[in-house]
């Protein structure tokens, strides 16, 4: 079975590329008149492994999003070039990154009634042949069925099958986007804030949901979160933006540190050791140690 | 379909060839049951064997026979059947413009009546009636282009109302269409008032919505055209589920959504020109049926579109017919009936329903 993954990985990677190769990408929103117009992404350059999960953190503001969405092709690159497996973004057709690249939004309003099973399916999209004489009747086929039953045993939501989104809580939707991410069949996982607003349980159930599938699927996973801990558990290397451009970019051992956090969050905070795993574990300061802020205030 | 979908998904759950045919084929019966409903009555009220005969006799395109037909049978073949056929297919487009805004606009209130959109089109129509363009009746293809270019360009300013932010919730987007219907109603109004008083209480009679018998050739032309627009959105069925995920979303899924949604304007303001251009402005049918349809079964594009445009065609021919026998010989537009019964329903979405459509 593993073979089997590895094999497939290598069809789109030729050995030593990168999964995602990002190469002194600037990125603007174009804004009204009379506004400075500021860099949103400056200027950065990076590359992730196959089968790695990085970790983008940053305070509000520094571009975490839209780096994400420059990744997915959703927002054109204004400077430099994003290369998914070697070739660059803008040499592949929508469809084309969609059959690599999956994204897991960070909110998901419906308003229409789709049930769990359809909103998955809608992730074989990219994968069909249409023939146009079927007008898009009966287009699932018995692959496009299994793939998305595999994603949603993956992700637990079998049991949802019938249950129409809207009516969900909020971790079992977030369960359904990352189902129909898979059933994408993506090389690259792209997932703004999946744990937020979600209690401990799912978060850590996410968490395990992401690491499983880089190990089984070989997938190369891109979070961004505001959750610095989680970061520090979950992911292999962690990038910090301050700005829109690369502060730091290591191991969670070499990016998370007192001095790095102050420069960019601007506060100062206690780091110790995870007591299972080592990792960095920040903690914030008590409300007596930062008393002398509020003094000044 | 295969084992595998049964065992983990209910018969609802996956649109099959199954499901789709036996709801689009009991939808068609049913339609057919309607229209047979439809033609007995009127003014003069036939019975089935009436009905069956006069059809039948049209079927055969029977000239030697026309003698032996009776008055009924006359009224049957030249007034009622293109009549209630026309409000069918008035109906059916009109849920169809529905389902496709609904989508494009990412909400399941959306309605080219109450967006302003029909207003668009009506003044694109009456300008037309105003420059002398048009002159009597469905002058083919000069008054629906004008209401697809004034139906297109209210369209577009909706949208870019409700462009920002992704989507617009409910409220803002009615309101929108509120102030549009409001402006271009003024327009229309102010053309009513500079005609001729008969021309414009002709002009005032359809802007109310009101259907009427066409002759053949142009019952015709209209059937052929509602038809090929409603394949062409069948087409986009499933690029339409892909619009309710939102612009973002349904790009990371692979749909090029820039191009996808011109179409699709264009489209809409197609069906919505002939519409309006043959029948005025008859409101709610595009916001009601499709919710409905949408309630029983399902949100998938694929289904909801046909259904959707056949339930529309029952709705109008029995709305219509209404209209027709209600208050005989007298007959009132068409409009008032759908407004009246479409008009509440609205109103209740609105008021009990809103969390569902914020």
């Amino acid at each position: 079975m593993k073979t089997d993954r590895m094999e497939t990985m290598q069809s789109w990677l030729s050995v030593g590329v990168p999964a995602i190769e990002v190469d002194g990408v600037s990125f603007r929103y174009p804004t009204t008149e009379g506004r400075e117009r500021i860099w949103t992404l400056d200027h950065l350059s990076f590359h992730v492994d196959a089968g790695e999960i990085l970790g983008v953190v940053g305070p509000n503001g520094s571009g975490k999003s839209s780096l994400l969405k420059v990744l997915s092709g959703y927002l054109p690159a204004g400077e430099g070039d994003v290369r998914l497996g070697g070739l660059s973004l803008g040499t592949r057709s929508q469809a084309d990154i969609a059959r690599l690249v999956a994204v897991v939004p960070q909110e998901y309003a419906q308003v229409f009634p789709f049930t769990v099973t359809e909103t998955v399916l809608m992730g074989r999209f990219p994968h069909r042949t249409a023939r146009w004489w079927s007008m898009g009747i009966g287009d699932e086929t018995a692959s496009d069925l299994a793939c998305a039953h595999s994603a949603m045993v993956e992700t637990d939501v079998v049991s949802l099958a019938d249950r129409l989104v809207s009516d969900l809580s909020g971790g079992e939707r977030q369960r359904v986007m990352i189902a129909r991410a898979l059933a994408q069949a993506p090389k690259i996982l792209l997932l703004d804030e999946p744990t937020a607003f979600l209690d401990l349980q799912h978060q850590i159930e996410i968490c395990s949901i992401l690491r499983r599938l880089k190990e089984e699927r070989g997938l190369t996973v891109v979070l961004v979160s505001h959750d610095l801990n989680l970061a520090s558990q979950y992911c292999d290397r962690i990038l910090m933006l301050k700005a829109g451009a690369l502060f730091r970019l290591g191991t969670p051992h070499e990016v998370i540190g007192v001095d790095a956090l102050r420069a960019v969050y601007g506060c100062d905070v206690l780091i110790d050791r995870h007591p299972e795993s080592g990792v960095p574990r920040v903690t914030m300061p008590s409300y007596a140690s930062t008393k002398h802020i509020h003094d000044h205030m | 379909m295969t084992d595998l979908a049964s065992s983990w998904a209910s018969a609802g759950a996956v649109l099959t060839v199954h499901r789709w045919m036996a709801v689009i084929g009991g939808l068609l019966l049913a339609s057919v049951a309607v229209l047979m409903l439809c033609l007995q009555f009127g003014a003069t009220s036939v019975d089935v064997k009436t009905v069956v005969t006069a059809i039948m006799h049209m079927l055969r395109a029977d000239q030697e026979g026309a003698a032996t037909l009776g008055t009924s049978e006359i009224i049957m073949v030249q007034i009622r059947f293109p009549r209630v056929l026309m409000g069918f297919l008035v109906g059916a487009g009109l849920a169809a413009v529905g389902v496709t805004l609904q989508a494009l606009l990412r909400n399941p209130l959306a309605d080219p009546y109450v967006l302003g959109v029909s207003s668009g089109s009506a003044l694109g129509v009456s300008l037309a009636i105003l420059f002398g363009i048009g002159s009597t009746f469905m002058l083919l293809p000069i008054l629906p282009l004008f209401g697809f270019a004034g139906g297109l360009m209210a369209l577009l300013l909706i949208y870019r109302l409700a462009q920002s932010k992704s989507r617009l919730p409910i409220h803002s987007l009615l309101l929108a269409g509120v102030i549009l219907n409001a402006i271009l109603t003024a327009f229309i109004m102010f053309i009513t008032s500079i005609l001729e008083p008969n021309r414009s209480a002709g002009l005032m009679a359809w802007l109310m919505g009101s259907l009427t018998a066409p002759n053949y050739p142009a019952l015709g032309i209209f059937l052929l055209y509602v038809l090929c627009v409603l394949v062409m959105l069948m087409r986009k069925a499933q690029l339409l589920n892909m619009l309710t995920l939102g612009e973002e979303t349904a790009r990371s899924l692979g749909v090029e959504t820039e191009g996808i949604k011109k179409g699709l304007f264009v489209l809409t303001a197609l069906l919505t020109g002939a519409i309006v251009s043959v029948s005025g402005m008859i409101g709610f049918v595009g916001m009601v049926v499709p919710h409905a349809v949408r309630l029983v079964i399902g949100s998938d594009h694929r289904l909801l579109l046909p259904a959707s445009a056949l339930v529309g065609g029952m709705f109008l021919a029995v709305a219509d017919t209404i209209a027709r026998t209600i208050m005989a010989p007298a007959e009132i537009p068409v409009g008032i009936v759908t407004a009246l019964t479409g008009g509440p329903f609205f109103l209740y979405l609105l008021l009990w329903r809103k969390d569902r459509m914020v």
